[in-house]
């Protein structure tokens, strides 16, 4: 049996460490790092109870809620409202999550930590990449729980498997793309409570004055117009498409497009205005 | 202001050998909005010392120790670690400079072991080293038992601990620690200090920033005070005493009413201002010569005044603050308050 010594401590040599250092980040390094910032915003998450709400428990509750409250007076039964409601519930879904994302960067570059990885050697953009790929997953787990939820009161979507996980994939695109504008607040907004107000005022309007919840056509004509541009009206449409009927309608290319657009503007301005932080 | 000059002679930057140094800094400048924070201070800090930053709250130390290590940008000066350019090569000053800010840089949701095990692996340390250093650094600052606890259960000595061992995690041959002892409590002090000791035994480079005078005095082999965002002075702990007086006469009187009488007697004897202490009834007396000692305390006995005790001693690192700034170290009021809003 070998016993372990501790080794002498080799005295640190500043020259050496000189010669060894480099001078920038490499990409292989970045990806790395970035995944290690992804690893720590689900460890956070789960230990969040406020996230938790959103990403477990609102598609659960929501789908269960909504379709009793609402199913008999706008669809006649709980039955035939679930095709209609299960599509909204998870743009609704997805759209909270990717809210947080602007509240949760804010709060960490108002703590200690962040002074912590400004001053490692590591890659300017981990800390907000990290999240972001961690946003991923969440909008997965509240995706797939929406449906879930909805199988289980009886929804049976006309699309099959196929329709529904093309649904749930766009519904976590636009997500991402959306969660930009969030990014963005997160990063111009004075603090956290700010960031959660801004993004409550852009989200609400944006859910619920969208065709998520009800049919376009009960809508007084001035409602239905702003409705019918809404983007979120459009990914809810496209993700009934698929889900329904599996078919790849155009709304679907639509959803892509304003997602597309939104991104290519709010991801430059978000990273711009995050490096001034940094 | 002579004082000021002396402390500075050998503190100019060096002509030769910026490389051979840990830190140099020149003429460093921050300016916020239209406030100086910063106002032109040079460093130099040699390889294997303790090298305190000493001022009171506002004076820019926090401010100085952040320009150095990236975190902020450098308005004017230049600054090199071990001759590598800090403007210049960010990335690789980080390589080489450990930070452990004022308030605790670790991530409140984790555990202290995800904490060490996260900036292990954002370093590009492989798994299986990364899960043995956080051991080892655990160990090592005593927080094995609560390793698996969330931070936010932590005492505030052991969020200190953490925040040192995050910043040893690559061991850095320089470690930036800014007041790394406020808050704590004597015995935890006592442990902080034995650690950063240990650091230099180590190989390692220190640069500490500490309003306490008795710390700078304890741990630095050098000090530069500041105050107001300048450099007043700059030497061994020994050598600012020196400057401020050889020697300090320290008188208890009987009688706190003879105050007035007895500061008049020092006045006349070696026309100089005694300091008041904020004991009741006590003067300190700074003295070019300790034969003057016994001029001042003829000229009590004469004049009545009674002396309860009476010591002669080299000054404290207080009273060279004062002389030196004019005001007393915790004087946050004339510190910089005013000058903040
Ligand atoms: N981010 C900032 N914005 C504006 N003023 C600042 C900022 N940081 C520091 N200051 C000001 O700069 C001065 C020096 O601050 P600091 O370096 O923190 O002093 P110290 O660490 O010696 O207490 C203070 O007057 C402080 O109010
Ligand atoms: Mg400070």
């Amino acid at each position: 049996m070998s016993t372990v010594i501790a080794p002498v401590r080799e005295t640190v040599r500043a020259a050496d460490r000189v010669a060894a250092a480099r001078r920038r980040v490499s990409t292989a390094e970045t990806f790395s790092q970035t995944l290690m910032m992804a690893w720590r915003a689900l460890k956070k998450m789960r230990r969040n109870p406020e996230q938790f709400f959103d990403v477990a428990l609102q598609p659960i509750l929501f789908t269960a809620m909504f379709a009793f409250i609402f199913g008999g007076a706008i669809a006649g039964d709980v039955q035939s409202y679930l095709p209609l409601m299960i599509p909204g519930i998870l743009a609704q879904t997805v759209l909270t999550t990717c809210m947080a994302t602007g509240t949760q960067l804010r709060e960490d570059m108002e703590k200690g930590v962040f002074d912590r990885f400004k001053s490692l050697p590591i890659a300017r953009i981990a800390p907000l990449a990290g999240p972001m790929v961690a946003d991923l997953v969440r909008y997965t787990i509240a995706a797939t729980l929406t449906f879930g939820m909805g199988l289980v009161m009886g929804y049976r979507p006309g699309g099959g498997a196929g329709g529904v996980l093309a649904a749930i994939l766009l519904a976590i695109f636009t997500g991402w793309s959306l969660a930009w504008v969030f990014t963005w607040v997160g990063t111009i907004a004075r603090s956290a409570q700010a960031v959660q107000g801004i993004s409550m005022m852009i989200l609400f309007p944006l859910t619920f004055l969208s065709n998520a919840f009800v049919p376009i056509d009960t809508l007084p004509g001035w409602l239905a117009a702003f409705v019918r541009v809404n983007p979120v009206s459009h990914l809810v449409t496209a993700a009934r498409d698929l889900a329904n009927n599996a078919s790849l309608s155009g709304e679907v290319g639509w959803t892509l497009l304003a997602s597309v657009i939104v991104m290519v503007i709010f991801a430059p301005l978000s990273v711009r205005s995050y490096k001034r932080h940094m | 202001m002579s004082i000021t000059e002396l402390g500075r002679t050998g503190a100019g930057p060096a002509s030769d050998g910026g490389a051979d140094l840990a830190v140099r800094a020149e003429g460093l400048v921050k300016t916020f909005g239209t406030h100086r924070a910063v106002d032109g201070i040079d460093l130099e800090v040699r390889p294997g010392e303790i090298f305190g930053v000493l001022g009171p709250n506002g004076a820019g130390k926090t401010t100085t120790l952040r320009m150095l290590a990236t975190l902020l940008k450098i308005d004017a000066g230049r600054a090199e670690i071990f001759g590598v350019d800090v403007a210049a090569n960010p990335h690789m000053i980080r390589q080489l400079v450990g930070v452990t800010g004022q308030y605790a840089s670790v991530d409140e949701k984790l555990t202290a072991r995800e904490n060490l095990w996260l900036f292990s692996r954002l370093q590009g340390i492989a798994a299986p080293r990364a899960r043995h250093i956080a051991t080892e650094l655990l160990g090592q600052f005593g927080l094995e038992d609560a390793a698996d606890k969330p931070i936010a259960q932590y005492s505030g000595g052991m969020r200190r601990r953490l925040d040192l061992a995050a910043s040893l995690i690559t061991r850095p041959p320089l470690i930036f620690l800014d007041e790394p002892t406020t808050g704590l409590d004597p015995r935890t002090r006592g442990q902080m200090w034995d650690t950063i000791r240990s650091l230099v035994t180590d190989g390692c480079t220190v640069l500490l920033t500490t309003q306490y005078l008795d710390e700078a005095d304890q741990l630095a082999d050098r000090v530069a005070v500041i105050d107001r965002g300048r450099k007043v002075a700059e030497g061994t702990p020994d050598e600012l005493k020196t400057a401020v007086g050889n020697s300090t006469l320290q008188v208890q009187l009987a009688e706190p009413a003879d105050v007035p009488t007895a500061v008049e007697i020092v006045r006349r004897v070696l026309g100089s201002e005694p300091i008041l202490s904020p004991e009741q009834g006590r003067l300190n007396v700074a003295l070019d010569q300790a034969d003057l000692a016994a001029e001042v305390l003829i000229g009590l006995r004469t004049a009545g005044v009674s002396i309860s005790s009476v010591s002669v001693a080299k000054p404290s690192l207080d009273e060279v603050f004062l002389a030196l700034t004019g005001h007393e170290a915790d004087d946050e009021h004339e510190a910089g308050t005013e000058e903040n809003r």
